[in-house]
């Protein structure tokens, strides 16, 4: 199964160093991995998306909060939540594709945010799926180069994360 | 207000910590650290002969006294060879502080000479790190220092100091800080009292209960309790072995200890009981086998400081995240007044328990015979003997350390000294010593093999320089045992690397340091050699003791197999 970890670490050096070593050291895996001071200057939010099964995800979140880093930790994936990615890709855009890979964005809700004579940045939002989705429709296309920030997420309702 | 450099502020944090020996070796990163110690004369300074025998020594040191061991180490080499003591001491959860002197701040990342990550090197093997990045910082992250290695699931704390940090001409406000604290480090100070009910519960009813109680009992200072509430209840009780003593092995309801070489009745009991009250153990493979064959009838309480070693490799039915002594306690208080409802079923399961026992009386092991090679056994008993059972007894890892917990009999806890996590060879040596410096008045024996002794008898040095009269015994069979017995019984003997040639003249070499050394060879030479060897306490001696290379470690469970698959002899399986 696929969990969604949201971590609050204190934002000094070598935090973020523990945390990945112990995925490494325990034998877990990181799918993908964000992190980010948050409005508070001496936290970092950390978000990990990670696979096991029921065992390995108590005790990878009972190893996270042992880390006298981690200050607090969620698995968002417990309960109700919103997931985001945000993907930047470079895609050939020449003659009749030109329009294709416009009309594609538009569909996928993506946003060109630079232009060349050759190629589209493009610029989008969702969930992994969804991003995954927009890479598939574009592979005919001819995709040059791609960004992604890796999975953030936030627990709907009114459940906060936070000190 | 008074303004002190970082150096001078370490050296009297450690005074103002009540630190009386800190075990290190100086170069160039430490030496504004050295100099600080230099000028002042509380906190004294063992000057080991390798920094792996500084971590074993400060670790020997808090493994006896329950308190943080102190290592002072220079940067890059001085701090790399550090890691297998650190490592050690994080196996075994014991806590202990090590100061590592660092290249200049403005030199870290450039390969400086002797600079080392050492941070990154030892991140996977202690409780928590700190780099210090401004000299005023140095009291507050000291502190923080003791109070994590010390509190909660102990364990080692690396202090990484760049040597600006400790330049004399910068001085800052020194206070020592009485109490710290972490906004994410909260541990636990009880358990879950509705969870403690349950447990209580399920203990009243067992019909076939055994107690399995491990390191953490021993660390979390609950032995009397667990005395009172094991004798209370009437239970068996084996321990691991780093849980040896903290309840009497002297008394009948104690099996031994458990595990790949642990006692047949424990074992068995583990496998036929219907209930595991499992306390600050955390079911390691050495101790539970194959753990799908484990305690196929038993439901299981778990009781340890540290959630995640609950459910980690077997699943409690009942968990108790909290310190053993008071969650001890609580049981103690909740059971006052109720009498068990299966007496009994544990009549019957007594029965069963003392008729394992009785099997095996007398077949342990073969004593030697007229003639014949010591037997290692044999000498570990002369040993109790000679000590009548109250020295602190530390070993090295192999073979001689298993008969030294199999027949030295410790009826008190802190006194098996042994590296049981990480298997270290060369710990006995150097925790010994570090032990005998702050117990003069007490015997210290080393209990060791030609192998394990060969890794650090440097240190031999440091007990000429400090005057340390510990004892070491020497099981000599030429061979490295344990592998060698591997090597027996799953490689057709052929022993592969296990022979130790060219071993020194053991006498000749400790007589060199102006030791005394005894050479024990005959059966009838063994016992006044350990009067010898206890006469004064203040005298290191060594034996060496010329032992049977062809013993095995019996019982020894089989790979795979359940807790009471064993091999008991060389002839016999249960």
């Amino acid at each position: 199964m696929r969990h969604i970890i949201s971590i609050l670490m204190e934002n000094e050096p070598g935090a973020l160093s523990r945390v990945v070593g112990l995925f490494s050291q325990r034998n877990y895996n990181i799918e993908s991995l964000n992190v980010a001071p948050t409005e508070d200057p001496t936290l970092s939010r950390l978000t990990v998306t990670t696979t096991g099964d029921d065992r390995v995800i108590e005790q990878i979140t009972k190893h996270l909060n042992k880390l006298i880093d981690v200050v607090k930790l969620v698995d968002l994936t417990e309960g109700q939540h919103i997931e985001r990615e945000l993907m930047l890709v470079k895609v050939k855009a020449l003659g009749a594709a030109r329009d294709e890979v416009k009309r594609t964005a538009d569909i996928f809700r993506a946003q060109v945010v630079d232009v060349t004579p050759n190629l589209y940045t493009v610029q989008i939002t969702g969930d992994a799926s969804k991003l995954d989705a927009f890479l598939q429709a574009m592979a005919p296309v001819g995709i040059l180069e791609v960004a992604r920030t890796g999975v953030s997420g936030i627990a709907r309702g009114d459940k906060v994360l936070s000190l | 207000m008074e303004l002190l450099s970082g150096a001078d502020m370490i050296a009297r944090f450690l005074q103002d910590e009540g630190v009386e020996y800190i075990y290190g070796y100086p170069g160039g990163a430490a030496l504004h650290i050295y100099d600080a110690l230099f000028r002042q004369d509380k906190v004294k300074h063992i000057l080991v002969r390798h920094e792996q025998a500084a971590t074993h020594a400060a670790d020997g040191y808090a493994r006896a006294s329950g308190k943080p061991g102190t290592v002072l180490v220079t940067s890059g080499p001085g701090a790399t060879n550090a890691v297998t003591g650190i490592a050690t001491a994080y196996m075994d959860s014991i806590p202990l502080v090590v100061l590592c002197g660092q290249v200049m701040s403005h030199l870290i990342g450039d390969d400086a000479f002797q600079e080392t990550d050492i941070i990154g090197v030892t991140r996977p093997v202690v409780k928590h790190s700190f780099s210090i990045r401004h000299p005023s910082e140095i009291p507050e992250v000291l502190k923080k220092a003791y109070y994590l290695a010390a509190t909660g699931r102990p364990g080692p704390v690396v202090v990484d100091i760049p040597k600006d940090m400790t330049a004399p001409t910068e001085r800052y406000e020194y206070v020592y800080p009485k109490k710290v604290k972490l906004r994410s480090y909260n541990p636990v100070t009880r358990g879950h009292t509705g969870q403690i009910k349950k447990a209580v519960e399920l203990m009243l009813k067992a019909k076939r209960p055994v107690f399995y109680t491990g390191g953490g009992v021993v660390t979390g200072n609950a032995s009397e309790g667990l005395t009172d509430l094991v004798k209370h209840l009437g239970f068996p009780i084996t321990t691991t072995l780093m849980g040896i003593g903290a309840y009497p092995q002297s008394d009948r309801q104690c099996l031994g200890w458990l595990g790949m070489h642990g006692s047949y009745e424990s074992n068995m009991a583990m496998h036929h009981a219907d209930l595991v009250i499992a306390i600050g153990a955390r079911f390691d493979d050495r101790v539970t086998n194959n753990t799908s064959k484990f305690c196929p009838t038993a439901k299981i309480i778990h009781v340890d400081i540290d959630p995640s070693s609950v459910s980690k490799t077997v699943r409690a039915d009942v968990p108790i995240v909290g310190p053993a002594a008071s969650v001890i306690n609580e049981m103690i208080s909740l059971i006052q007044g109720k009498e068990i409802s299966q007496p009994d079923a544990l009549a019957e399961w007594w029965q069963k328990l003392d008729g394992w026992r009785e099997e095996r009386v007398g077949k342990l092991y073969e004593p030697s015979q007229e003639g014949e090679p010591l037997k290692p056994q044999e000498v570990i008993e002369a040993i109790c003997r000679a000590t009548r059972g109250e020295a602190y007894v530390t070993t090295d890892v192999g073979q001689h350390q298993m008969f030294a917990a199999q027949y030295y009999k410790f009826d008190k806890p802190n006194r098996l000294i042994t590296s049981g996590g990480l298997g270290t060879m060369g710990f006995g040596f150097p925790a010994a010593m570090g032990i005998k410096k702050s117990y003069p008045d007490d015997d210290v024996v080393c209990i060791t093999g030609e192998g394990s002794f060969q890794m650090m008898m440097q240190e031999l040095s440091t007990c000429k320089q400090y005057g340390v009269g510990v004892k070491i015994i020497n099981l000599n069979n030429g061979s490295l045992g344990m592998v060698r017995q591997w090597q027996d019984l799953n490689y057709k003997s052929r022993h592969a690397q296990s022979y130790m040639e060219s071993l020194p003249d053991f006498q000749m070499l400790i007589e060199s340091y102006g030791f005394t050394a005894l050479k024990v060879e005959r059966h009838e030479d063994l016992e006044p050699a350990l009067e010898r060897a206890f006469a004064d306490k203040n005298e290191l001696v060594f034996l060496d003791v010329y032992v049977d290379p062809r013993e095995h470690v019996y019982p020894m469970q089989v790979p795979l197999g359940s807790m009471r698959d064993m091999l008991l002899s060389k002839t016999e399986r249960t």
